[in-house]
């Protein structure tokens, strides 16, 4: 059994802002993120990958950071919940959350609202089938997932209908 | 569309804490940190039932950065005593042993010590040192078994309560309950067809997302200070405090944002634990639940052993019913039996009925309330017999149904008698439905139907509003906030004053800061808590009213309140913020405030309808289109309240078809991970449509009545009606899995 293990460092980007921080090999990329950054919007649900509730974007691909060694961040680009809204306001995925009512307790919804983010961005238009199965990885035990469907349904048409506008401007 | 007399209620705002909660600043209680803060780690026992010989801490003792090691010996002894934990209650020597064991393991996952650390991987590694020598005992996890006389006995002390007589041999069977209306022997006479059928149901888990956590702290002046998740912060105090054998007003309880809860976060595992560790090592202590455990550990609600028989005229005219119900307790007797029986007859008027219910102990954990605690399961076995009547009768579910149907005068088989309820009007809503009027086609298909009751409490809430400079108001309330009642609540408070939900600032305070609330529970916050808002802002209009009539120089009886929360009195008039306003600047600060304690239930009924496709290859049950109709009384937040059908709904569908404990042989639980306790994915559920129906309450003045846990009760039986409906196969025992589906099938063939 191993205590006091060596520490390593590690570079990478949390939010568009460069970070580095020390880890033991043994932590998870939730822990780092949880307790060494204080980025605590992560949740842990389970610490084995069934729940959703950690998941963040690195490198544009949605992952459970509990599967995720904190080594493994150097040199990555890692988005959070914390990192969706910025200085304008909430993004409209946060938004169509809280308008459509979807989120009760709110223990999953950082998770959902990641998972919900990469999702657009990759698959603009998406059916409901297919935000179903993409969002399958994420828990809810509250709302019975029919508000979040519907929430990330608007949130895509607000998305689409914000890009035709500025291709109508250009 | 219909005229409302309100101007906040039934409107959809955001809620108070929304951004809080899609940005990740809300604080949970993981989230929570104190300088110097140490992480725990629980040892549990690997055994189901084995005595404690010895424990060895030395090696974790003397292991680098552990700071206290705890055991069963470091805590007090706690004699038996009845705690009143608003909805139900608890033996508080049984609630110490649970949170750690002194001489006895009762299911794997008890727990035997723990060890407070710098961090949570040295503290994990430090307890996996203790060494704990155990004697084995026999075990049993199956109700029939341990009631039989010669089972293996999990408490030598304790005798069967059997209708309030003390038996004198010691039993797992902690209670006999018994209930009897009318004369069921002559009712079973004069029936002209009677069912029965036998029934089980499996141990199924609340399943919240978030695991108990725990900051504690036990400061040098002796006071404890909790920060946690908690359905009740006073009643999480309480069962600190008497576990600690300390008063309640040494501890402060300060509830965190909640993950989730469904009855599984009203009593304590962790709080008493982080305590003792704290004051040990003189350091605040965390203690982080592994989801493992919450499983194995902390409650989750009764399987079930169940024979049910229902007699009826020719005319569908219930006229007699038996019900002989076990439910098992897990480790410590459970109580969850007693609504069980009141439950299994509630939703129709029977002449002659007789319910006997045991509540069994088992190397189980001990089970707790689950949403609606006891209706789900009795509702599986009553509601399938009522569409095996409806088919020997060749009558229409839906017809059978409304027939017997409970309205106001109808009489429960525990004694009550129902004052105006909407049983009735949800059958009618469901009737008129599209849902229920839209052909379903298709081969392997089915429609099932089902209704539901829960109680609904009242119990006590304590409200407090306060008025700011600019007229606006600070809610501060009691009740922990697990889906959306800061809302709930601003709402009512707004518009019992006139003004916007916007314009309250709505606070779940601590247990030092607000007057006495019992749990978030029972369906009562929206209810009682409300009652205590619209209370407290009444207070407010009366202080007032006292001092407009100062202000405008006339008698207070010259000033009165429109509608709308405007003021008038001597010819001049003022909207509530603008009065409030004025009164601020020109005197004493206002405080409105008010605690209330309703004795009446709400009486919340539901009814569902459900399509379902059954894979004749693999047994497997689809769920096609969903449908659920509710009496919520008023809807104050319609979107929240369609959230809490929503989700009942589908907690309802995992415990239909995949939820449950697995066992092997060495009653062992094999399946504590979201992995292999297979609870609903997004896809695994359609849309869930909802109908609210709104029947009003004369015990509120808005007519609330509480929403949040009839609608997990029908799922099963209409689910179980939908499979017979597709393949003429009766499922008797939950979860309708697939193994189980295609093996009925077969048999059924």
């Amino acid at each position: 059994m191993t205590t006091a293990t060596k520490k390593i460092h590690v570079t990478t980007t949390v939010n568009g802002e460069s970070v580095e921080f020390l880890c033991e090999p043994r932590n998870s990329l939730l822990e780092v993120l949880r307790d060494t950054l204080g980025l605590t919007g992560c949740k842990e649900g389970c610490n084995n990958g069934n729940c959703g509730a950690c998941t963040v974007i690195i490198n544009k691909r949605p992952v459970n950071s509990c599967l995720v060694l904190g080594v493994e961040a150097e040199g990555a680009e890692i988005e959070t919940v914390e990192g969706i809204a910025d200085a304008r306001g909430l993004h409209p995925i946060q938004d169509c959350f809280l308008e459509g009512a979807a989120l009760q307790c709110g223990i999953c919804t950082p998770g959902f609202l990641v998972s919900a983010k990469a999702l657009l961005e990759k698959k603009p238009g998406a059916s409901e089938e297919t935000i179903r199965f993409d969002l399958s990885g994420n828990l809810c035990r509250c709302t019975g997932y029919d508000k979040i469907v519907r929430a990330i349904q608007e949130a895509d048409k607000q998305l689409s209908a914000s890009t035709d506008d500025s291709k109508t401007n250009d | 569309m219909a005229t409302t007399p309100y101007r906040v209620i039934g409107t959809r705002p955001v809620r108070h804490d929304g951004a809080d909660k899609v940005t990740g600043k809300a604080v949970y209680t993981a989230d929570f940190k104190l300088p110097g803060l140490q992480a725990g780690f629980i040892l549990r026992s690997p055994h189901p039932h084995a005595k404690i010989l010895s424990i060895d801490t030395s090696a974790a003792e003397a292991t680098a950065g552990v700071s206290a090691v705890v055991t069963g010996a470091d805590f007090p002894n706690v004699k038996n005593k009845i705690a009143h934990l608003g909805e139900g209650s608890v033996n508080l020597a049984h609630l110490s042993a649970n949170c750690m064991a002194k001489d006895k393991v009762l299911y794997k996952g008890h727990a035997v010590a723990a060890v407070s650390a710098t961090n949570a991987h040295i503290a994990e590694e430090a307890a996996a040192k203790i060494i704990v020598e155990y004697e084995m005992l026999p075990s049993v996890t199956d109700i029939i078994e341990a009631m039989a006389t010669d089972a293996p006995l999990l408490h030598a002390d304790l005798f069967t309560d059997d209708l309030g007589l003390k038996a004198d041999t010691a039993s797992n069977v902690a209670v006999h309950l018994h209930f009897e209306k009318g004369d069921v022997a002559t009712g079973f006479e004069q029936a002209d067809v009677v069912v029965e059928a036998e029934f089980k149901t499996a141990t199924v888990h609340q399943g919240y997302i978030e695991p108990h956590a725990i900051v504690a702290d036990y400061n040098e002046d002796g006071r404890v200070r909790l920060w946690t998740s908690t359905q009740g912060s006073f009643t999480c105090r309480q069962q600190t405090a008497e576990i600690l054998q300390i008063g309640v007003g040494d501890v402060l309880v300060t509830p965190c944002e909640i993950g989730g809860g469904f009855g599984g976060k009203i009593a304590v595992y962790l709080e008493p634990t982080a305590a003792i560790l704290s004051k040990k090592s003189g350091r605040p202590v965390s203690i982080r639940m592994p989801r493992t455990d919450v499983f194995e550990a902390t409650g989750p609600t009764p399987a079930s052993f169940m024979r049910v028989k229902v007699g009826a005229k020719n005319d569908g005219t219930l006229l007699a019913g038996e019900a002989w119900i076990a439910y098992d307790a897990g480790a410590f007797p459970s109580g969850v039996i007693g609504p069980g029986c009141m439950c299994v007859f509630s939703c129709y008027d029977i002449e002659h009925a007789v319910v006997d219910g045991y509540d069994v102990c088992v190397n189980k954990p001990h089970t707790k309330a689950y949403r609606a605690p006891g209706a789900t399961q009795v509702a599986f076995a009553m509601e399938q017999l009522m569409d095996e009547l409806a088919e020997q009768l060749n009558i229409c579910p839906l017809e059978i149904r409304m027939k017997n149907a409970v309205k106001e005068g109808s009489r429960r088989v525990d004694g009550p008698v129902y004052p105006q309820i909407g049983f009735v009007e949800c059958l009618e809503a469901l009737r008129d439905s599209d849902h229920w009027n839209s052909p379903l086609e298709g081969d392997n298909r089915g429609r099932g139907i089902a209704g539901g009751f829960w109680f609904g409490c009242g119990l006590k809430s304590s409200a407090a509003c306060s008025v700011n400079a600019d007229g606006t108001i600070n809610l501060l309330e009691g009740s922990t906030d697990i889906g959306g009642s800061r809302a709930s609540l601003a709402m009512q408070l707004a518009e019992t004053l006139g003004i916007e939900s916007s314009d309250i600032n709505p606070m779940v305070g601590d247990t030092d800061s607000v007057g006495y609330t019992d749990v978030t529970g029972g369906s009562r916050v929206t209810f009682a808590t409300g009652l205590a808002a619209y209370e407290a802002g009444r207070d407010l209009q009366s202080q007032m009213k006292v001092r407009a009539a100062e202000l405008w120089e006339c008698e207070t009886s010259e000033v009165s309140i429109g509608d709308d929360g405007t003021f008038s009195g001597n010819g001049k008039t003022a909207g509530f913020k603008d009065l409030a306003s004025q009164l601020f600047s020109g005197g004493a600060a206002l405080v409105g405030r008010a605690t209330v304690a309703p004795e009446c239930p709400t009486n919340g009924f539901g009814a569902h309808i459900v399509d379902v496709e059954v894979d004749p290859d693999t047994g497997k049950v689809t769920i096609l289109r969903y449908t659920v109709i509710q009496d919520a009384g008023k809807a104050i937040h319609p979107s929240y309240v369609e959230g809490q059908l929503q989700g009942g709904a589908v907690q309802g569908i995992g415990w239909a078809l995949n939820e449950e404990y697995f066992f092997n042989d060495d009653d062992q639980m094999t399946n504590a991970s979201f992995l292999d306790y297979r609870m609903p994915t997004m896809l695994d559920v359609p849309m869930i449509d909802t109908i609210i129906v709104e029947t009003g309450n004369a015990d509120h003045p808005y007519g609330v009545r509480g929403v949040g846990e009839p609608p997990i009760i029908p799922p099963p039986p209409a689910i179980g009606n939908a499979i017979y409906n597709a393949t003429q196969t009766r499922m008797r025992e939950l979860p309708m899995s697939p193994p189980k589906v295609w093996l009925a099938m077969q048999s059924s063939d």
